[in-house]
């Protein structure tokens, strides 16, 4: 059996929430106001000329969206950041030459920006209870989405930090590709409100699954079957630590 | 199994291409201060940094106290220390805390007690909870002794670790390796001070295009290759060496008043006497005679020139 060096796995993770506490203002605000704002303009604006999707008012049908979006772009943008910053400081020496492996190396990243992103779902949780009546009919399902998605999605993200040579690319999957299919995933309705045709299309959104899996957890109506939603998420999650693992065995851009 | 690092036929091609380290051979003792010298580009870094784990060997062998870095990269790296050539550091962090870090990254159970004399040591106690980016360069490269140092190790590489530090400092690093050497910890550093070499090392060795060109113990390379001068300093000047004195080769220098003799101190029999002896036959005079030895520097700019 494999012995894990813990006291590498700890310092990694307690050094990364180090700085995220550090300046938590920024790194809890930012989100909190933003989904604020969705509030104000989505339910309280539009939602007021909505009437109901599936029996639930449009402000807290808005609401597993919501966070859905904020765990999604953060754990991407705290896992690429965190791995991608030492790199460009050029301290990944010290984590290169140290007696870990990758594993733990991941463990310290990812389990820390996930811990973030959970922690952070939580938080607008409650921010979106001030604002609509929220109803969580399956919290274990609804917990059991939350973790899952900002482990794979950290993952995704320490992905895009290893790639990135560059800021600019490590903001580019987020803005190009992650905040476009999040919109078009079905936070603020649900697919069947589109045409036939565009309907099919956002089957192969996998945020669209993601979504319909959480909103499902919370008030017992998707646009796709749970079991599906987690079949997907989970074959995103293979697809990661298979190209992670790939990464690590090359040494790819860590290692010449 | 004296070695504490054996390197056998290591080769580093850089994405296929450029080859950095050429069938390198070398065997480190247990408890030496071994200095490796070379010109820039020479491969030093790349070979501190394959033997470390950060840049993979192409093919070849390294035992770190007789394990595999690369089967049993958790003992071998647990027992290295290293200070890169680069000054990198998490500037927005203290320097308790990123040595902190250091030290569990190595899989050592916190020790504050520790931690608190090492930053004593290097004079950085009273700067334990500044953020990096505000200390000064010197202080900088202290925080990255400071990090290598946190888990205690037994092999430390010091690459350049005198680059940009002021005499004082460089006097005061002298000194602190010397005191590591003592508590048993054998140490590698690069230089391009070569005084720093002659004043620190035991053994040096020397790397010019990714090959170990020498691998000598200091005092005799010195005495092997340093030349030694006899100097002359003639009481009047000399138009020409007389014809008779040609055996001994020498050297008029240019306002002809200095005569140089090279001769091999290692020889029993070093020609000066003879030399002596003929001078006061031909009638040259001189008011002063003094020797010169080769510097670690001379040497070394002998060796690399080919
Ligand atoms: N990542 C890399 N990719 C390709 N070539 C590299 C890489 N790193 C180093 N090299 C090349 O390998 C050679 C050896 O470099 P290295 O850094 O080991 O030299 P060095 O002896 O440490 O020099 P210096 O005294 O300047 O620090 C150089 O020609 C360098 O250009
Ligand atoms: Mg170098």
């Amino acid at each position: 059996m494999m012995t894990l060096n813990w006291h590498a796995v700890y310092a990694l993770y307690k050094f990364e929430m180090a700085r995220w506490f550090r300046t938590l203002g920024q790194s809890v605000a930012s989100p909190v106001i933003s989904t604020g704002l969705y509030f104000v303009v989505f339910g309280s604006a539009i939602g007021s000329r909505i009437t109901q999707i599936d029996g639930i008012s449009y402000g807290s049908f808005i609401v597993p969206g919501l966070i859905m979006l904020s765990v999604l772009t953060e754990s991407i943008s705290n896992a690429s950041f965190g791995i991608y910053f030492p790199k460009f400081t050029g301290t990944i020496y010290e984590i290169l030459s140290a007696p870990i492996s990758y594993i733990e190396i991941l463990f310290g990243f990812v389990g820390a920006a996930a811990t973030k992103s959970i922690i952070l779902g939580i938080l607008i949780l409650g921010t979106a209870g001030f604002f609509v009546p929220l109803q969580i009919k399956h919290p274990f399902l609804m917990l059991f989405f939350l973790i899952l998605t900002s482990v794979t999605f950290s993952l995704f993200g320490f992905i895009i930090g290893i790639w990135a040579d560059g800021f600019e690319k490590l903001q580019i999957i987020p803005i190009l590709v992650i905040t476009p299919l999040t919109f078009l995933g079905g936070s603020f309705y649900t697919i069947n409100m589109l045409p036939d045709f565009w309907q099919k299309v956002s089957l192969a959104n996998p945020v669209v699954y993601l979504i319909s899996g959480f909103r499902y957890s919370f008030y017992e109506t998707s646009d796709v079957s749970v079991a599906v939603s987690l079949v997907m998420i989970f074959a995103f999650l293979a697809a990661c630590i298979f190209l992670v693992q790939w990464m690590f065995k090359t040494g790819y851009k860590l290692k010449n | 199994m004296s070695s504490i690092l054996s390197i056998k036929n290591l080769n580093k091609i850089y994405s296929g291409k450029f080859q950095a380290l050429k069938n390198i051979n070398l065997e480190i003792r247990r408890g030496e201060i071994f200095a490796l010298l070379g010109p820039n580009g020479a491969g030093k870094t790349t070979l501190i940094n394959t033997v470390c784990g950060i840049v993979n060997p192409t093919n070849g062998q390294i035992l770190v106290d007789g394990y595999d870095i690369i089967k049993d990269f958790r003992v071998t790296r647990s027992l290295i220390g290293l200070v890169p050539q680069e000054l990198a550091t998490d500037a927005f962090e203290t320097v308790w805390d990123t040595v902190t870090l250091s030290r569990g990254l190595f899989g050592k159970a916190p020790n504050k007690p520790y931690i608190e004399e090492i930053l004593k040591q290097l004079s950085l106690w009273d700067k334990k909870k500044n953020t990096i980016r505000t200390l000064s360069g010197g202080m900088k490269r202290r925080v990255m002794i400071a990090k290598a140092l946190s888990h205690e190790p037994k092999v430390l590489f010091l690459d350049e670790p005198t680059a940009g530090v002021d005499v004082n400092l460089r006097k005061d690093m002298w000194e602190h390796v010397g005191a590591l050497q003592k508590t048993g910890v054998t140490i590698i550093l690069t230089t391009h001070y070569l005084e720093e070499a002659q004043e620190m090392a035991d053994r040096v060795g020397v790397i010019n295009h990714g090959e170990i060109i020498i691998t000598e113990n200091k005092n005799d390379l010195m005495k092997k290759m340093g030349r030694k001068q006899l100097i002359l300093d003639l009481k009047n000047p000399l138009t020409e060496i007389p014809a008779k004195l040609s055996p001994w080769s020498l050297k008029l220098n240019t306002d002809r008043t200095q005569l140089t003799y090279m001769y091999d101190s290692a020889k029993e029999d070093n020609g000066i006497a003879k030399l002596l002896a003929e001078l006061s036959l031909s009638g040259v005079s001189y008011k002063d005679i003094h020797t010169k030895e080769d510097s670690l520097e001379e040497i070394f700019i002998e060796l690399v020139k080919k």
